[in-house]
């Protein structure tokens, strides 16, 4: 069976869906996503949607879910890149995936995902920022 | 002769071939095969006879009626398009046969080029089709001075005449409102680029200021390149000026809607400005939920809030005079 | 590839090209997607109307799979007058649906949608019509010109 690939960046999740997706590997990530929330205790999610030629309901669905699941494990999940010509056809459709945060492109998702860290972290000591992953930290970290 | 030629040619297929998918059918046709009538191109003959003569006449009756009075057209040009025409149609003629064939084509070439020209000099489409039907009076003329003896001929060859000239002057005035037509697709095609910008306030903020009455189509068009705009610029902002729009009805609010939903599934965010009082009475009278889309009303107030969405300050640093 | 031309209501309507998919598991509505892709392309829809046509055929392959236990979808490529169009049916013959106001009404889903398979596919598509029998089986028929 394949997987669409996750990848790890510091306390983050990144996923690039490249591929015409079935439903079978629509539900595979959305299962794989979230248990790896869990295992990683990672605190965003963005997912890359900017090679889709198309979303319908189904995948919709399975974009408004991740959010969803991802938010009671304590993660953002920010969706980018969504095509002008997909956004008008699931507007069409009635899906204007409420809920769900959207960024232009990768750059401004992780802008937005650093940013409501920033503002968690802006709760609690300074001191404990970035500590609960072990170390790897961000793209642009300097090692 | 046209017409006679036509019938009889029929005629004589329907003796040597009786076959029904003939029958009614037959518009156009060529002269092989059939005995000719023996004044096969009197017309041709004619033409090509008097052409001079011919063309001269036709001059002054073109002149007689207004063309070539004033500055769109000058008389050399005038006598010029005349000669021309008149060699053509004399060739074309001399073969014969319908004036869709292609010993036609030169001749209706030349004719839709005139419309075309006449067009783009500004003459209505009644000037441009007295053109051919101003060429009547002098080939009749010329026709009843040739044939006045055989009154057989002479009716056949005017009726073949009228026929023909008919003929010319519908592919004259068709070419005309072709042209004309293609005039009016490519100004609304260019109104439609004209009128929706895209533009650039800040790094950041695009604005679209519509003018004119939003229909389904046009919505779509500007939907897209500001949606298109969005990707290219990164532009996380989007003003849509409505100040220019005149009325508002359910569609186009609907469409509104969409375009903001649209913007939001990108990941960039969308002001409405220069909402009027009028239209947003209308907008609240159909019951469309504007609620959760930002508007503003006017374009300096939308810019604003756009920059103080983005972080910046516009601070004054001197007192105006 | 077939050729015919049919008369309907007194216009002239040619039928260009036919191909027909089966539509039987999640595989095929991928390639079913796929397939709608290719002839919107082949028509120079634009990139909208693509996606629109590709869309509504992905919720109308998936209903045939997941409601009507498989079936078939049939492309046509047609010219009417000056216009071209991609007409695509989807036919199934399984349990039918037993009340289609409810089914064409959004977020309603008997099944795991998110229920804007019928009533969403409607809205993207210029035509839209959809004839199902109780125990026989459904066909949903959707076409969009250029």
């Amino acid at each position: 069976m394949d997987r669409i690939p996750i990848l790890r960046m510091g306390e983050f999740l990144l996923v690039s869906i490249q591929v015409d997706m079935h439903d079978q590997l629509a539900m595979t990530l959305q299962d794989d996503l979230t248990s790896m929330i869990e295992r990683t205790g990672a605190r965003g999610v963005l997912i890359d949607i900017s090679a889709l030629e198309m979303v319908d309901s189904f995948i919709g669905r399975m974009i408004a879910n991740i959010s969803g699941m991802s938010r009671i494990l304590d993660a953002h999940t920010v969706v980018v890149g969504m095509q002008p010509a997909v956004a008008i056809t699931l507007v069409e459709l009635g899906l204007s995936l409420p809920g769900v945060k959207m960024a232009l492109n990768i750059e401004k998702g992780m802008a937005y995902l650093r940013a409501q860290r920033a503002a968690e972290e802006g709760d609690g000591p300074n001191d404990l920022r970035y500590s609960d992953d072990g170390g790897a930290g961000y793209g642009t970290r300097q090692e | 002769m046209w017409h006679a030629l036509i019938m009889r040619v029929h005629n004589a297929i329907q003796l040597k071939n009786p076959s029904p998918s003939f029958v009614g059918e037959v518009v156009s046709t060529n002269n092989q095969g059939t005995d000719m009538p023996k004044n096969k191109s009197r017309i041709a003959e004619i033409l090509k006879a008097h052409q001079d003569d011919l063309a001269a006449e036709w001059v002054k009756n073109l002149q007689a009626t207004g063309t070539g009075k004033d500055s769109r057209i000058s008389e050399s040009q005038l006598r010029e398009q005349t000669k021309e025409f008149l060699v053509l149609l004399s060739e074309a003629a001399a073969v014969g046969g319908d004036v869709h064939s292609q010993a036609w084509n030169a001749t209706v070439d030349f004719l839709e080029d005139v419309s075309r020209s006449r067009v783009q000099q500004g003459f209505t489409s009644e000037e441009t089709a007295r053109f051919i039907f101003s060429f009547k009076q002098p080939l009749f003329a010329r026709l009843r001075a040739e044939l006045a003896k055989d009154h057989e001929a002479f009716a056949e060859e005017t009726w073949a005449a009228t026929e023909l000239l008919d003929k010319m002057g519908l592919i004259t005035i068709a070419a005309f409102q072709k042209t004309r037509e293609d005039l009016i697709n490519r100004q609304q095609q260019e109104m439609l680029e004209l009128s929706t910008p895209v533009v650039k306030m800040w790094d950041g903020i695009l604005a679209l200021p519509m003018i004119g009455t939003l229909d389904s189509a046009r919505t779509q068009i500007v939907m897209e390149s500001l949606l298109q705009r969005i990707v290219d610029t990164g532009a996380e902002l989007a003003i849509i000026d409505i100040t220019g729009v005149p009325t508002v009805d359910t569609l186009v609010a609907q469409h509104l809607l969409k375009t903001v939903t649209a913007i939001r599934l990108m990941g960039a965010d969308c002001i409405i400005s220069g909402v009027r009082p009028q239209i947003a009475q209308t907008i609240v009278h159909l019951g469309v939920d504007l609620q959760g889309v930002t508007t503003k009303a006017n374009l300096a107030d939308a810019l604003s809030l756009a920059l103080k969405k983005l972080g910046f300050a516009v601070t004054r640093t001197k007192a105006a005079n | 590839m077939t050729c015919a031309i049919r008369m309907m209501g007194g216009q002239v309507m040619a039928l260009v090209k036919s191909e027909e998919l089966p539509v039987r598991i999640e595989q095929d509505v991928v390639m079913a997607r796929q397939a709608v892709r290719r002839l919107s392309v082949e028509l120079k829809f634009s990139l909208v109307d693509q996606t629109k046509m590709v869309t509504a055929a992905s919720e109308l392959a998936r209903n045939t799979v997941v409601y009507g236990g498989g079936g078939t979808m049939r492309c046509e490529v047609l010219i009417d007058g000056g216009k071209s169009g991609l007409r695509l049916t989807f036919e199934d013959q399984g349990p039918g649906i037993p009340d289609m106001s409810l089914a064409m009404k959004d977020g309603w889903t008997s099944g795991g949608g998110m229920g804007m398979g019928l009533s969403g596919a409607k809205r993207l598509v210029n035509d839209f019509e959809i004839v199902s029998e109780v125990g026989k089986g459904t066909r949903v028929t959707i076409t969009r010109w250029k």
